[in-house]
């Protein structure tokens, strides 16, 4: 089953086939998604793309860290993180159920 | 940010699109990183991030009403992890982080 890595090379392509505008559109479109997706989170948003996922950022405490090299007691700074949440349809499509009922994210 | 929204902000900025075909788009990229995942494959979008699938092993679970074990079988599940650039995005330093940066760096 395993193995291939799929690139923005084939989602460009995929874009290209299913609606007919130039390649060179296609890939640029692809990344105004990505931009777009990436933009709302950066000001902190979710993103909640139904049948397949939320993206949302969480903000993490300031907390002691350590090198583990040398033992120095660093502090790590508040960050935020990004988490994905598949939805159940993604979930179910990627073990070959079908999909369930609703259409939540 | 729902898809709809997102399919708006993209018709919003190619006006010379069709909704028709500025909601294929959308659909046709999240369709074919699902697609890919449910092949098995990896989804590698530098400085967006990347999307795989973990296999989860089977286990015993258990029927939360009745408490009898149940045999819950092996699934896999799909994982992203977000990119350096999206990262770093994600954390612009703000007046607030620049200042405990400079604080911490002495």
């Amino acid at each position: 089953m395993a193995g291939q890595t799929v690139t923005r090379a084939q989602l460009a392509e995929a874009v290209y086939e299913q609606v007919g505008l130039s390649r060179n559109e296609s890939a640029q479109l692809l990344e105004s998604v990505l931009d777009l997706v990436a933009g709302a989170l950066a000001s902190g948003e979710s993103v909640k793309i139904s049948s397949f996922g939320t993206f949302a950022v969480r903000q993490k405490g300031r907390r002691i860290g350590r090198n583990p090299k040398t033992g120095v007691e660093v502090p790590i700074l508040p960050r935020k993180v990004l988490v994905f949440r598949p939805s159940q349809v993604l979930k179910a499509r990627i073990n070959g159920e079908p999909a369930p009922d609703g259409d939540e994210a | 940010m729902t898809r709809s929204e997102l399919i708006a902000e993209l018709a919003r900025l190619n006006p010379h699109l069709m909704q028709r075909d500025v909601e294929a788009i959308v659909a046709t990229v999240f369709d074919e990183i699902t697609a890919a995942l449910a092949r098995g494959d990896r989804v590698e979008l530098r400085g967006f991030g990347a999307f795989s699938v973990k296999a989860r092993a089977p286990r015993i679970g258990r029927n939360p009403r009745t408490g009898e074990p149940v045999e819950v079988g092996s699934k896999r599940m799909p994982f992203f992890k977000a990119g350096k650039e999206l990262r770093e995005r994600i954390n612009r330093p703000g007046p607030a982080r620049r200042a405990a940066v400079a604080t911490a760096q002495g």
